[in-house]
């Protein structure tokens, strides 16, 4: 990325007879300072959407309006409204808390959450929309997520507060449960793209949308509800959020928080809504990848030109945010739908339901790739070629040149091959 | 051109060098609080910074697999137990730690020996001790988490023949993964239900 803001940057410099080299410091830091600006604003921006969102889907459950006065006929000025209102409460802080920590949690939590953006793409091709291309950014995004739960945590402890404790307490417990069978769904796409990049991942299920991974086979399919059930669980979105219960717990981990470090919370709350539904998106329904192909009917691929290829990303970026989008506007729809579960039912959930199944469509989708290689949609068409013939952007390890003599290697496909042992050695 | 190529050297920064200074400042600084600090929770969260700065550094040495496992395991699972310990264990609010002279002489002549012995290990490498290059320079990207799991299965990607006598972790692999097994067994023996008949009526 860092290269290409090189190039773009020698082109300007071109204008003035100067120029840039691609591996230049002024490109690494635009291309730095671009990349948080626009993750941020990503949270921030969709947080303000999402606000606004919750509220009128809420009304619309309950049978009514939602917002209607701000900003016109749909209120969709509302979140400002809200945010000019938080700006201006009267930052509170209990008498018995820990200042510094009280004082330091919302940003632990905001921060974990946009950390784990870093390593998501938004569109995929020769030069792929990701901040940073990593070759394991489901295992990162994963762990990053994790650490969200400890600004939580912390400020849950920090507050000298019973109510804020226990919902602290029970959002650490919920999202250290619900981590093992997230990271067992989130591993069969990776499994079937034998790849942890993200890009690679989203790219192999280009083309029409029976490519998609949440309809590769029957126990992707299954998978793919018991993902978002962890993901809502792993978000601490209803009827999953214990940490909170307003019936309960006055407001869980945040209720001596008000003003801004509150909202801070909220924001990290819709940025890790956005996270896991994203990543949803990606690994289950084609990210970038629309149900017909429209970018690649138009010739809008790298193969044709550079702008057409870029072109064709930022219709694949329209396709994954909507994804995305559409993701948390499920979770709002279930939100206001069920009943919130009581913390033994949370748990028996995870631990009974989620994992095990999990568990098992794995096992599943492991005997349907070997026995069905190379085929989607539920086994019924193939996968094309093209799609055969990607490959990770770096180095793939190979091993030795005498290969004989090596026990075990990867070969040229990327697959493992075992060589039977010599004697002589 | 050469004139040009000169003042770029002069100008350009390595980042790399920047960040890896910044990120084992910040890991050391956050380890000299979590001994300076009597709240066990603040240690926990100085503890959380400075694993959090150990897994940067390893980020920026091109170990991306090694750096998000770092994340998961120490940043995440470890430090959530630990506070969980340290939220169910204590019986005021805020406890401070407070440490004899004895134990501090102690814990500083141990810490010092190792960091001894680490820092002589480190300088004792011919190849480590090249001034020229600062510190690691922006390395081409590969992929990090297949040649560890070759090797964790026991063959070595980076071996040049199997002569190389670079054998693979397969025995350590197993013997961890017992290990945690049993580790889990007893967990679960340790936080089983008891059985009482009293206990509620049915």
């Amino acid at each position: 990325m860092a290269i290409l803001f090189n190039k773009a940057l020698n082109w300007i410099a071109s204008w003035f007879d100067g120029s840039v080299a691609a591996d230049s410091v002024a490109g690494y830091v635009l291309a730095a300072f671009t990349h948080v600006f626009l993750l941020i604003n990503l949270v921030a921006v969709g947080a303000l959407i999402f606000i606004w969102l919750e509220r009128k889907v809420a009304g619309r459950i309950q049978d009514r309006l939602g917002p209607t006065r701000v900003g016109g006929k749909f209120g969709w000025l509302q979140t400002l409204a809200d945010g000019i209102k938080l700006i201006t409460k009267e930052d509170l802080m209990p008498e018995g808390a820990d200042k510094f920590l009280f004082k330091v949690a919302p940003y632990v939590s905001f921060c974990a959450a946009l950390a784990a953006l870093i390593a998501l793409p938004f569109a995929g091709g020769a030069y792929p929309f990701v901040a940073v291309h990593m070759n394991v950014a489901v295992f990162f995004i994963l762990a990053v997520l994790g650490v969200e739960v400890f600004g939580v945590i912390l400020a849950g402890y920090s507050s000298a507060s019973k109510w804020a404790l226990f919902g602290a307490m029970r959002e650490a417990a919920q999202v250290v449960s619900y981590e093992v069978p997230l990271g067992l769904c989130a591993v069969v796409p990776v499994l079937l793209a034998g790849s942890m990049d993200l890009v690679l991942i989203g790219d192999y299920q280009q083309g029409w949308f029976w490519n998609w991974y949440v309809f590769h086979d029957p126990f992707t399919f299954i998978i793919f509800w018991v993902y978002i059930t962890c993901a809502t669980a792993s978000v601490n979105r209803a009827p999953f959020d214990l940490a909170e219960a307003e019936s309960e717990l006055v407001a869980g981990f945040h209720t001596e928080y008000s003003g801004l470090r509150w909202s801070f919370f909220f924001m990290a709350e819709y940025g890790s809504m956005m996270t896991v539904s994203l990543l949803a998106s990606i690994l289950f329904l084609g990210g970038w990848h629309g149900p017909i192909p429209i970018g690649s009917m138009l010739g809008l691929t790298f193969e044709n030109s550079f702008w057409l290829g870029i072109a064709g990303n930022f219709l694949g970026l329209g396709n994954v945010l909507l994804k995305g989008f559409m993701g948390v506007t499920i979770m709002m729809w279930v939100r206001w739908t069920l009943p919130r579960l009581r913390i033994d039912q949370v748990m028996i959930t995870c631990l009974k339901y989620c994992t095990p199944i999990a568990a098992v469509m794995f096992l599943g989708a492991v005997l349907w790739q070997v026995s069905l290689p190379g085929r989607a949609f539920f086994g019924i068409a193939a996968v094309s070629s093209e799609i055969h013939e990607l490959r990770e952007p770096w180095m793939t390890p190979t091993a030795v040149q005498s290969v004989d003599q090596s026990p075990m290697s990867v070969d040229s496909d990327g697959g493992l091959v075992v060589h039977a042992r010599q004697a002589g050695n | 051109m050469r004139g040009r190529r000169e003042t770029d050297s002069m100008q350009a920064i390595n980042w790399a060098s920047v960040f890896f200074l910044l990120l084992a400042g910040l890991a050391c600084a956050f380890a000299i609080a979590v001994v300076v600090t009597g709240n066990i929770v603040r240690m926990a969260f100085y503890l959380v910074l400075s694993l959090a700065a150990t897994s940067g550094l390893f980020f920026l040495a091109g170990a991306d697999f090694v750096g998000a496992m770092q994340l998961l395991i120490y940043v995440g699972g470890t430090l959530v137990l630990l506070i969980f310990g340290v939220m169910l264990t204590s019986q005021a609010p805020f406890i401070n730690m407070r440490t004899g002279s004895g134990e501090l002489l102690i814990a500083l002549a141990l810490g010092g020996t190792i960091f001894g012995v680490l820092a002589f290990a480190a300088f004792s490498i011919p190849e480590w001790r090249n001034g020229e290059l600062a510190a690691v320079g922006p390395s081409l990207p590969s992929q990090t988490a297949g040649p560890i799991g070759m090797g964790l299965l026991g063959a070595r990607v980076d071996a040049e023949s199997i002569d190389d006598d670079k054998a693979g972790y397969l025995l350590v692999f197993e013997i961890i993964s017992v290990h945690l097994l049993v580790v889990l067994v007893g967990a679960a023996y340790l936080a089983r239900a008891k059985r009482r008949r009293d206990a509620l009526p049915a």
